[in-house]
This record gives C-alpha cells, structure tokens and sequence, in this order.
C-alpha cells in the first residue's frame, strides 16, 4: 500500500514537473547566468565579464527611459481603471430605482451591461491594439476618432493620435484602461452582491447619501479585492509589450516616448545584434522591480481582514 | 410601496406648517428622489460606457463589408452593399484560414494537457503528504510571480536545443508549461475543498489510486476544472509574446495573433483595409461568440483567481 502510495506520487508528478522544470525554472536560473556573460549574436562564445552588463544597463539613458514608462503605466493605469471598475459595478449595484422597500437595487439591464464590458476581456491583446490602431489613424477622413471630431465639429482636436511625442503614451494607456475596465466591474460588481443589504439599510437610517456610502462601506468592505485588482492591474501595467509593439510607431515611438522594458529587452535580444547577455540583464532589472512591487503592495494592502 | 405609505403617514406637526416626518422615513425619502436622479444619471453613464466598448467592435465588423475605398472616403458609414470578398480574401490569400486552424490545435492540446497535468500535480500536492511536497508546491506557485518576458533568451535557446523550436508542439509544451503555476495554485485549493470520504471509501473498495483520481476525483472537481479551463482556453488562445519569440520560422506554422500583427503591418503596405478588418472580425467573433453563449462560466472563469 505505501509503495502503491509513493509509486502513484511519483507517477503523477513526473511530468509536469519534468516540463516544468525544464521550460520555465532552467530557463529561470539561465538568464541569472547569461546575463553575466558578453553573449550576442556577434560573439557567439560566453565569456563572463561580471556585472559589466549591469553597470551598462544604469548607465543606459534608453532602459531609466523605458522604465520610467512602466512606473508611469503602473502609477496611472491601475488607478483610472480600479476607480472606474468601481464607479460602473456601484452604478450597476446601486444606481437602481427602488422596488419595495429595499433600499439599494440593482439597475435594470445589470446583465447586459456586465457582458457588453467584459467583451474586451475576451479578446487578444491584438486584436484591440490593431483595432485601436485603426481608431487613432492620423488621417481626419479615415480614422474613426478623427472622423468623429471632425463630424460634430471638433476639428481643432483632431490629431495624429500615436504619432506626437506629447500624448502617444497617454494614447496607449487609454487603450489599456479601456480593455482591463470590464474585467473590474465583474469582479467588483460581485464583491459588491456579496455586501448584506442590512448594512445599506442601517446607513440609510443613519441618514447617509450614496456617495458616504460608498467611500464608508462599499469601499472598505471590498478592500482585499481592490488589492487583488491592483496586483492583477500591476503586473499588466509592468508588461504592457504587446499594446506598445503592435501600436506605437516605430516599436517604442516617436523618439522612444512609448518604449517600456520588456519591448527594450526583446529588441535588445532579438534586433539589434542578438546582445543576449545585456537583455538577460535587463530581464533581472525586471524581476527586481516586480518583486519591490509586489512587496509594497502586500505591505500596503495588509490590514485587518473585515469579516461579513 | 412601503416607502409612499411612510410617506403619506401623517406626522405630528400642527396643521399649516409643513410636516415633519420621522427621520428614518426623512432619510428614505431623501433616498428615494435621489434614486430616481441617481437612474438616470446611472443608465447615462453606463450607456457611455457601452457605446465605447461596443462601437469600435461593431465598427470594425461592419467596415469589413464594405471596400477599402468606402472606409476611407466614409469610416462612419454603413455598408451599402456587403462585400464579402475581403472575407475570403482575409480567409485564403492572408492565410487567416490557417492560422486559425494552428491556433486551434494548439490551444486544444495545450488547454487539454495544461488540465491534464495539472489537476494531476495538484491532487497529489493537495491531498498527499511526503517529503518535499511544500517545496514543490511553492515552486510551482512561485512561478506566478515572474514576468515571462525576462527568461525570453534562455527559453529561446532551451527550446531550440530541444528541437522544438518554431514547431507547433514545441508551442504546446510552453503553454502547457507556462499555465501551470496558476492551474496548480487554484486547483490544488480546489481539490482541498473536496470531501475525502469519497476517495477512502473507492480505495477501500479495492480501486487503485490512479483510478480514484480519474473515475472520483476528475468528475467532483468539474466546476474547478471547467473555470480554469476556460481561463487556460482565453489566456492561450490570447497569447501574442510567446508565439512572436519561439514560433517566428515558417508562416505556415503561425498563429491567429501572429497573422494577424503582420496583416496590420501589410495593409499599411498594400492599402487592403478592408482586409484587414474581416481578419479582425475572424480572430475577435468565435471569441465573442463563445463568450456571449458562455458568459456566465467565463466571468466567474476568469475572475475566479482573484475572488478567492
């Protein structure tokens, strides 16, 4: 029985930890080790030069650009879509009109609105960068934004959305909101279902208006997933490639305005000259900032649990 | 109803001065005109929220029927007549056909094996005790912590070594890889909510360990393995980073994401608009549709990570 036991153990982790193992930790270990080395395309034997890459990285004007661009992502988009997400599930939980005596509702057509806004959630990140490309082409006639400014009139505000230095990036994080919102108001708008009516009830008597209500209960009792959120929206915002290389002009343009690390290391890996050794490098710098990150988080979003 | 009969409940206030109604009922009518302002105002900025999800998508399917030189001169128009030749150009001479069929093999092994392997990994860790089974777990789940895009080089070269480089399986086995922290950190938990009765009682009925799992444990944890599996499904089906840095050889191999960033990059050479709005509309409405006939499962697919 107890070698049938250790037999079936064995026999079941075997593979996924053989595949494991192999694609995703030695890979892992390697690039600690590549990015000691003056791997490239050029020359093709390693030869270990010590932290040389790294010091190249601090002394990099390019990668303190790109990563500046991460930190920005990671500052504003996970705001504006948390406080929207927030904003639409209290408007779908809340805004309803009262049937009976109940004192918050649902409005109508919650269900509606809750597939319509997940629908980006569904598709690929390149599908909505194409699509959104297309949306913000400079041309006043083609493109769809433009067109729209110029039809009710607006034409002082048309612009060459992606192409100037000043707003392409403001351009892809507005993307980027726009694809994640859905998502929060799904998730929010359950956290929120979950909230006993009672406590509505009491603050109503109390003499509360909706807005107290939400900054004073909706809030804190939804704290733990505002946190999960946060991390979730973190670590889009800490990639945030695939919106960059498929949209901005030029992988990373204008004058690099909308290049972010992890498109700096592919072109440093895979364009120019192969530096392996230089974006394996790059790719430390990355784990280090997503583990500060995620170490604040947790230190900022650690707090008595609410029980209800 | 409870609201208007506390409402019309006369107070105690003399006659001629306006009455003065106890505070709760104050208070819920305060609540309730502000409901109705509140609806309206609610309905107002969800059915913004709407359109600016819903117009974009509606405007690329509807401009995929109509010509190149339509879109350009009208983007906002409807289509006079339905073209459908950008469809089947889309379909055959941009080989959408293809990369649909690939991204469907791929996602249907990898979905299928990441499921497979890791609800097999998971049970074991969930439900077995030995040596070295924390620090398996926590290897696994570690994995969920690391940006993928910092071991592109390493994998790059792991999977070139193996031979499996530009190879459909050879993507199959990164997926399947690469999903697993996650499927092994949820269904692990999941397995864990699961009486164990049923499990002593078929091994003391003589079935074996293996066949518990797969005839007991599989069929309990449907509800667990059906939401991850939709969240493998999107997350794989979606995948745009991995498949540009290890499937880039032959175009016969590539995916739907793959094909359809080179479609964009094509157009801006060839002017097909319309040709690359119907391979948008083929990548982006299965997805939908599925989504739409399935929405309740994937919401709580994919938001079933971050409830827990």
């Amino acid at each position: 029985m107890r070698h049938g036991k250790y037999r079936f153990i064995i026999g079941f982790l075997a593979v996924p930890v053989a595949l494991y193992a192999v694609l995703v930790i030695s890979p892992f270990v390697q690039d600690f080790q590549i990015s000691l080395t003056d791997w490239s395309g050029l020359t093709p034997e390693k030869h270990y030069i010590g932290f040389d890459n790294y010091q190249k990285i601090i002394h990099n004007n390019l990668f303190w650009k790109a990563l500046w661009h991460n930190i920005l992502m990671l500052l504003i988009v996970p705001i504006v879509t948390l406080a929207l997400g927030l904003f639409f599930a209290f408007m779908l939980n809340v805004g309803g009109r009262r049937k009976g005596s109940a004192s918050v509702a649902g409005v109508r057509g919650a269900g509606f609105y809750k597939i319509v806004y997940f629908f980006p959630q569904v598709l690929s990140v390149t599908v909505i960068a194409v699509l959104w490309q297309q949306i913000y082409n400079p041309d006043p006639d083609d493109g769809l934004l433009n067109s729209l400014l110029g039809h009710v009139g607006l034409t002082s505000l048309q612009q060459s959305w992606l192409g100037d230095p000043s707003i392409a990036l403001a351009c892809i994080m507005a993307v980027m909101v726009w694809a994640n919102v859905g998502f929060y108001v799904v998730l929010f708008s359950a956290g929120m279902a979950s909230i006993p009516a009672e406590i509505y009830e009491a603050v109503l008597l109390d003499g509360a208006n909706r807005i107290t209500t939400f900054f004073r209960i909706t809030l804190p009792l939804l704290r733990d997933t505002v946190a999960t959120g946060w991390v979730y929206m973190g670590i889009i915002a800490m990639d945030g490639f695939a919106f960059v290389q498929l949209m901005s002009v030029n992988n990373g343009g204008p004058n690099e305005v909308t290049d972010v690390v992890p498109l700096l290391l592919y072109k440093t890996a895979f364009r120019d000259n192969s530096q392996y050794g230089m974006a394996a490098a790059m790719g430390v710098a990355m784990l280090i900032v997503t583990l500060v990150f995620a170490v604040l988080t947790l230190r900022l979003s650690r707090r008595e649990r609410i029980e209800f | 109803m409870t609201a208007e009969t506390v409402d019309s409940t006369p107070g105690p206030a003399p006659q001629g001065s306006p009455p003065k109604p106890a505070p709760d009922a104050a208070a819920k009518h305060r609540w309730r005109g502000e409901g109705i302002v509140l609806n309206v105002f609610s309905h107002g900025f969800l059915w913004v929220w709407t359109l600016m999800v819903g117009v974009p998508l509606l405007w690329a399917l509807w401009s995929s029927f109509k010509t190149s030189g339509d879109i350009l001169a009208h983007p906002w128009s409807l289509p006079t007549h339905p073209h459908f030749d950008s469809w089947s150009r889309a379909w055959t001479k941009a080989h959408m056909g293809r990369y649909f069929i690939n991204t469907v093999i791929v996602v249907g092994f990898s979905t299928a094996g990441t499921m497979l392997f890791g609800s097999m990994a998971a049970y074991v860790l969930a439900r077995f005790e030995f040596f070295g089974n924390r620090f398996i777990y926590f290897l696994f789940v570690g994995g969920m912590a690391f940006p993928v895009v910092m071991v592109l080089v390493p994998l790059f070269f792991v999977t070139k070594n193996l031979g499996i480089l530009n190879t459909l399986p050879g993507l199959i086995l990164v997926y399947i890889a690469y999903s697993l922290p996650f499927t092994v950190f949820f269904m692990t938990s999941f397995f864990r909510t699961l009486p164990t009765s049923v499990a002593e009682a078929a091994l003391v009925d003589g079935a074996s360990h293996t066949r518990t799992f797969f005839q007991i444990m599989v069929p309990m944890a449907k509800p667990g393995i059906i939401s991850i599996g939709i969240f493998n499904i999107l997350g794989q089906w979606n995948q745009y980073l991995l498949p540009l840095v290890l499937n880039q050889g032959n175009t016969d191999k590539w995916v739907l994401t793959q094909g359809l960033a080179d479609l964009a990059v094509q157009q801006g050479y060839q002017g097909d608009w319309s040709g690359l709005f119907a391979g948008l509309s083929i990548a982006m409405l299965p997805v939908l549709a599925v989504y739409v006939i399935f929405q309740r499962q994937v919401q709580a697919g994919l938001t079933a990570g971050a409830v827990k």
